[in-house]
This record gives C-alpha cells, structure tokens and sequence, in this order.
C-alpha cells in the first residue's frame, strides 16, 4: 500500500506531492474549509452584525434567540451572536500571536543551542527551569501582578510553550550537524551563520509547521481556558472564554450561552488539529527525503 | 528430457518477468535458470540490475502494491512459488527456501535473545519440544563455528560482532535444512577478514548439508571464489550464464568483460615515486573520547594512538583499515572536522592542529574532503551550480567568474556544463561523487581527504572515478589522502599505503612493497582476505598462468 502511495509521487515534485496528499482527504478539506470561513468571520466581523459586542443593555439580559438576536443575548444583555463572532477574533489573533512569537522565539534559541554547544549546556538549562513553571500558577501570578491584559495572556501562553520548541529545532540540528553536506561545507570555510541560514534552517521548516499547528490549537484552547477562570482577559472583551464563563452559572436556564461560543471553539481546535496531522503526513521526513 | 532437468534443479525460473505495477515496465525481463543441489551459483550485476528482486520473488516476498510478476514459473523443489497462496509460502520459507540478507543487524530483532529468534523458526514450523529445540539450535550454532554457543543463545544481538550475528542469521536461515539457501550480499556490510570466514562457512555447510545456494553479489571478486555457475545480470535481462572459469576467462558478452575486467587487483600498476615536496605531514596525532560521566567514569576510548605520516605533493597516500581501525578518526582530524587531543599536522609549514575556527579559515580552502556516501554529501535543497561555488564566495571570488570556473570544473570531472542548474537527486551515484569532486577541487587544494570515497559505487563507476582522481593528482600535484577498507583499491591508485588496526598504522610503505613483501601478520591477513585475488580480471586468467 505504502509503496503505491510513493512511486507516482516520487515523480512529481515534492511540493506538488503533499498538496495532492492534503487534496486527497476529506476530512481535511473539511477542516480547512472550516478554519478559512472562521478567518473571514473574524476579518468581516463588523460586516456579520451591527451590534455591539461590549454595549452592557439591562433590558435585553437573557434574552431568548430571536430575529434580531440571533443567538440570544447574555447575562448583561449584550449581543451573543456579536459577541461569538468578535470572539472568533480574539481567539485567531491571540493563537496566531502566541504560536508565531513561539516559533520565532523557539527557532531562535534552538538554532544557536544546536550549533554551538557550549552556549547548548548553559541555555538548555535555562530551558529546563522555565519548563518546570507550572503555566496555570504563572499566569495566575502574572495576572495577580500586572493585571488581565491581551499581553500577560499571549505572555502566559507562550512562555511555557517555546522551550519546546527550542528543543525541536536543537535535536534537528543536532542531527543536520552530523549530515556529509554539513561536514563538507564546515570544510568549505563556510561561516557558521550560513550554514545554519541556507544548510539546516530550511531542513527544520517542515517540521516546524506541524509544531506550530498544534502550538496554535493548544494557544486558542489555553487563552479560553484563562478567561473561562478570569486570569485572562479582561471579561467584557468578546472572547469564547469569557462568554462561556459568563453564562456558566445560567447553563440550565440558557443552555444557549455556553454552546453558541463552546461549539466554535471546540470545532476550531479540531479543525486546526485535523490541518496538522495532515501536514505531518504530508511533509514527513521519511518520505519528502529523496524527492 | 526436459522433465529430467526440472528434476535436477532445486530451483528452476523459467521466463520470469516482473514489472512495475504503476507503468508496467519491466524490472525483470524474461530471465531463466537453475540451481541445482549442492551448487553455487553467483548472480552476479550492479545496482539496478534485477539481481535483489529475482531473490525476493523466489522467496515469494516482492512488495505486490509495487510489483507484480507478469510471466514466467518459479518452482523450488517441485513446488511452484508463482501460484502457491500465503500460508503455503509460510511453510516453505526455511522448510524448502530460506534467506540470508545483507544486514545481520536488521534482520535480528534486537530486543530478543537470538537463541529464542533461532528456536522460534522452529516453533513455528511445529518441530519438536523446547528441549529438543534447544538442541537442535546450539548444534546448529556449533555448526556455524560460533565460539560458546551456550553463551551466544542467550545473548541479545547487539552483544555479538557483525560476523556473530550473520552467522546466527545464517543458523537461522539452515535450521531447518532447506533446499535451497539465497545469500544476498551476505559479506557487503562485513570486513574483509570476516568476510573470508564467512564465505568458507557458507561453502562448508553448502558441502555438509547438500544445500543448493543462490548466491547474490556485486562483487567479481567474490565469484571467483565460491561460484560453480555464473548468471550476469544487467538491467533485468540475463547477459551470460556458465561455469565459473566458462565466464571469468572466456567472457562472450561485452558487459560481462567491462564488469570483470574494471575488477580492482591487488597488483598495483608501476608509477614512479614521487619526488615532490611534502605538503602535509603528521606527527603523534592522537585523539581520544571520554566516556562515561561525572559519576561513573570509565577509561577513555582511544580511537587513534599517536600516527605519523606525510603526503607529497602529487602523491595518493592508502589509509587502509577494516571497521574501528580509527582510519576515519585520522581523516576527520586531518581536516579538522574534529580537534585532535594530541599531536601535530602541519600544512605547508603551518601547525594547524590547535588553531581556532577563525585561525583555521585561511586554511581551510588547501584542505578539501570527499565523503563516502554521495546521496548524503549534497544539500538536495540546493542546485549543482550553488554547491560548487559555495567554496569560492566563501573566499570572496565574484559570482561571475565563480559560475564560469564551476562550469569548466564540471566539464574536468566529466559532466556537462548544462547540468549546472539541476538538482542533486537528478543525478546517479557515480555522477554526485563526481560533482562532490568539482566542489573539492573549485578552492584549488593542496590536500584531497577522499574518505571511503568509491565504497558506495558500482565496480564500473567506481574505476572512473578512480581514474578522475589518479588524473586530478597527476595534473594539478594535488596530495590526495585516499581512505579505504578496501585493499584492491588502494593497490589500483594509491603510491604509498599506510594498514591501520586499532587506531595504530601497523605497517606503511610503497604499494608495491606492502603488497608483494608484507611484513606485519595482519597486512598479511588482508591480503589472503582480499576476494578474487588470484583471479587476474584483467587478462581473464588465474594469476601465475602463461598469456
């Protein structure tokens, strides 16, 4: 079966190869459709409603789905359908932030740590303490001393997750390190920076998307999760985590205003995790080696 | 009377054809013979050749989703393999017909003791008790000359030598007395000397057991030592099949004598010594690696004892050594990939052993390496035209004329100069060694480290890229440091060779003198090991025999 897969793709070239393989799958497409309607949401969010996400009208608390609340209203009596659909916002820009800030950061630092080994024993330690932080109790206490913002959210969110990234990138180019066209170009005089730049760093892109998928997913999953128990933002910005926190102890009156924001969320999680293991399949070493 | 011939045969193929399942194109083309009992025969081709896939469809073990069989019979012992269905091929593999593969390694499961591995071929045929397995197994074990079988049975495989554990794979392979044995490149991943015990082996039980064995190699030299027949293969067809001596000294196809005569022998060609100045010369070179840890400290392992040597310039220096001789140790020191913990090399008058990355650039560009392996040599992200000239920008040569010098460069090692815009994996072997020698040679060193540089080659490929190397050192008096296991080679093109055992050179001199009067036992030892050598390829005739 395996074999099959690979010998019309050995011909194509490798990038025509793994799109073929991510066009092949239903679920994927699903789940990509999904993520690109989810991106349009959140882009044309003033176009989807006229209503104020934050505008607090007593009047309206609790009230019912209907034509002009399409979802109901909350406890504050404040738009629910605007406010999921802003919320789709927070979330993409707060799981974009922190897993690219994850990346960057752990690319960074794992480059440097795989290839100079004496800055490696001193950094990874490093890594290993950060690493021991418990993120729930650090974002806690991060909250508790600079107050709920958008920056101690991506703060606590990415801090616990770079390191291991760094430790990704290092143990690739601990192995690229070992490769003959690393060695020959070390005799080529060829300086350090270049062959981190245009010998390993390409080599460790593709596993560095796979990572980043699943850092994103776990990003949108952990900002809710730290709103849900107010040490995340600010709760009357429209955010999956806050809406679901308000509503909770309405749960048996208005199933409504845990579902309109849980369902999304859950759904995006899916869908970018679905994405990733796509790309992990697609892009695997093993067969994207020889082209 | 062909019916009386089908009965000799223990294994008959007759008109097989295997092709691609995707596009149909054959792998095989219409290739027939016979093993019969108590016979070798050596099928002998180069990479590509159908040789592995003749072996796996015999054993009933080609990949159906990438392969099918289009035509022809396979029958082993009467029993057709073609048409018998998965459980009846179950039972005939080790029963009828059973396999030795090129990595003993990879054909033992690590995580078992290879006694329980043996005893399970037996199991699962339903032979007899557990005691009477266990037996039979440490019979066997004695039958393949291993040392305290007692011991060995209850060993894992990664306790045990590359030899050990290919015996084991062979007691695997004979316990249950098959008809038939199909050896492929059993020797390739072993040393020489290993190789030699293990090829005796295999004849003795052959002999003892009455085993038919189908034997497959790329080497000729191997051939000549153990073959009754010989089938030659090349791109799935057969080209020639006769007795041993019919093909080694009467060759009728073309292929065949370009094969057999591209065969490296270990009498070197006469050269002139060189007289050239020293360009790089060595002396007590150590290195050795901690082990251990803080909290349990053991000695350190000493990969290479303080070596002294010298290169001329113009001249092929053989460091020739079998796994673990430290000779790979000595070129990774030599071009400073890694720092020596003791000696000194000097380079044109300059200690380079102790400088700095910085200190060492200037340098870098009189000392250029070419790897073993020219699949993992190449940045396959990256253009042949970009790999020749990263040296050059390093030191600051204009693109322009960088991109012209690369062109000529390629054109020197034999290729064109549109292939500059291609990727590596467009490329064969032999043709990314030879782009890995237009990157070496685009920085004008005075020192070629060639590491185990043609072992990954075809004997035809890898006697031209011994030529281009002999040629680029007799026309530009580069020094070429070229590091072997192999002694036939080193005797093809190397001035002076230098035998390595336990990170010591045990014995170094001219070509000539190493070869024809050896004084260290074990020198002698590689050269009695050395396969094929008294088979003169060249001339199609046993060495000592009149023209």
């Amino acid at each position: 079966m395996k074999m099959s897969a690979v010998l019309p793709a050995a011909r194509e070239r490798r990038a025509g190869q793994w799109r073929a393989r991510l066009r092949g799958n239903g679920l994927t497409i699903a789940a990509s459709a999904f993520l690109v309607c989810l991106v349009l949401v959140a882009i044309f969010a003033p176009l989807l409603t006229s209503a104020d996400p934050i505008l607090i009208n007593a009047v309206n608390r609790l009230k019912a789905p209907s034509a002009q609340f399409w979802f109901g209203a909350d406890t504050m009596g404040r738009d629910l359908f605007a406010r999921v659909v802003y919320g789709a916002r927070t979330s993409l820009v707060v799981g974009v932030v922190a897993a690219g800030a994850s990346l960057l950061l752990g690319l960074l630092i794992g480059l440097v740590c795989g290839y100079f080994p004496i800055v490696d024993s001193v950094l990874m330690r490093v890594m290993d303490g950060i690493m021991s932080i418990p993120s729930i109790v650090f974002a806690v206490a991060l909250v508790a001393i600079t107050g709920a913002n958008l920056v101690t959210v991506l703060l606590a969110i990415v801090l616990p997750e770079f390191p291991r990234v760094v430790r990704l990138v290092r143990g690739l180019i601990l192995s690229l390190r070992n490769e003959a066209y690393v060695e020959a170009a070390v005799s080529l005089a060829t300086p350090a920076w270049r062959i981190l730049l245009s010998h390993m760093l390409p080599n460790t892109l593709a596993p560095l998307i796979v990572q980043g998928s699943f850092i994103l997913a776990s990003a949108i999953l952990t900002e809710a999760v730290m709103s849900f128990l107010g040490v995340g933002l600010p709760p009357e910005v429209p955010s999956w985590g806050n809406i679901i926190a308000d509503g909770r102890s309405y749960f048996q009156l208005r199933p409504g205003l845990v579902f309109f924001p849980g369902i999304p969320l859950a759904l995006t999680v899916l869908a970018i995790n679905l994405i990733g293991d796509a790309l992990r399949d697609a892009l695997d070493p093993k067969l994207a080696r020889r082209g | 009377m062909t019916e009386i011939n089908a009965n000799a045969d223990v294994l008959r193929i007759e008109g097989l054809t295997v092709a691609l399942k995707q596009s149909g194109t054959p792998v095989i083309d219409d290739i027939s013979f016979g093993v019969r009992a108590g016979e070798t025969l050596c099928l002998v081709g180069e990479s590509g050749s159908g040789k592995s896939v003749t072996s796996l469809a015999v054993m009933g073990l080609l990949d159906p989703a990438a392969l099918e069989v289009a035509g022809g019979r396979i029958t082993v012992d009467g029993a057709d393999v073609l048409s018998a269905g998965a459980e009846e091929l179950r039972r005939m593999r080790a029963s009828r017909m059973s396999m030795v593969f090129q990595e003993p390694m990879t054909a033992l499961n690590p995580v078992e003791k290879v006694g329980a591995q043996v005893e399970e071929v037996l199991r699962v045929h339903g032979e007899g008790n557990a005691a009477s397995r266990r037996r039979r197994v440490l019979e066997m074990f004695e039958a393949v000359r291993l040392p305290n079988p007692e011991r060995i049975h209850a060993s894992y495989p990664h306790e045990l030598s590359g030899g050990q554990r290919q015996r084991i794979v062979i007691s695997m392979a004979l316990i249950m007395n098959p008809k038939l044995l199909i050896a492929d490149e059993p020797t390739t991943a072993l040393d020489v000397t290993t190789q030699r015990q293990i090829l005796l082996l295999i004849s003795e039980l052959q002999q003892r057991f009455g085993t038919a064995v189908l034997f497959i190699t790329h080497d000729f030299g191997v051939v000549s030592e153990i073959a009754d027949r010989i089938v030659v293969m090349n791109r799935g067809r057969t080209v020639e099949i006769g007795s041993r001596t019919d093909v080694l000294s009467n060759p009728q196809a073309d292929y065949t004598r370009m094969l057999a005569s591209a065969v490296p022998s270990l009498v070197p060609p006469q050269r002139p010594a060189s007289t050239d100045p020293e360009v790089l010369s060595v002396s007590n070179l150590a290195m050795s690696y901690k082990v251990g840890d803080l909290f349990s400290p053991r000695p350190p392992v000493h990969a290479l004892k303080a070596t002294d040597m010298s290169l001329r310039r113009g001249e092929i220096l053989g460091i020739v050594g079998e796994s673990g001789s430290g000779k790979t140790t000595l070129a990774r020191c030599i071009t400073r990939l890694i720092r020596p913990s003791d000696g000194s090399i000097v380079l044109d008058g300059v200690d380079i052993s102790r400088l700095g990355e910085t200190a060492l650039r200037p340098h870098r560009r009189r000392l250029q390496v070419v790897f073993q392996d020219p699949f993992r040599s190449l940045n396959a992200r990256k253009r042949v035209r970009d790999i020749v000239v990263e040296g050059m920008l390093n030191f600051g040569t204009p693109k322009s004329e960088a991109y012209e010098r690369a062109a000529v460069l390629l054109e020197r090692v034999g290729l064109s100069r549109d292939m500059l815009m291609r990727f590596p994996h467009q490329f064969s072997g032999g043709q990314r060694q030879r782009i890995c020698i237009a990157r070496a040679l685009a920085l004008d060193p005075d020192v070629l480290v060639a590491d185990e540089s043609v072992s990954a080659l075809d004997v035809s490929v890898q006697k031209q890229v011994l030529e281009l190397l002999r040629g680029i050192c007799d026309e530009r008096g580069v020094g070429i440091l070229f590091i072997t296991h192999d002694l036939r080679v080193a005797a093809q093109i190397c001035d002076r060779i230098a035998v390595m055992r336990d990170g010591q050179v045990v014995e170094a001199g001219t070509a000539h003198a190493v070869l024809a009067t050896p004084e260290h036992s074990y020198t002698r030892e590689l050269i009695a090991a050395a396969p094929g050598r008294d088979w003169d390829f060249a001339n199609f005739r046993p060495y000592g025999q009149p023209a």
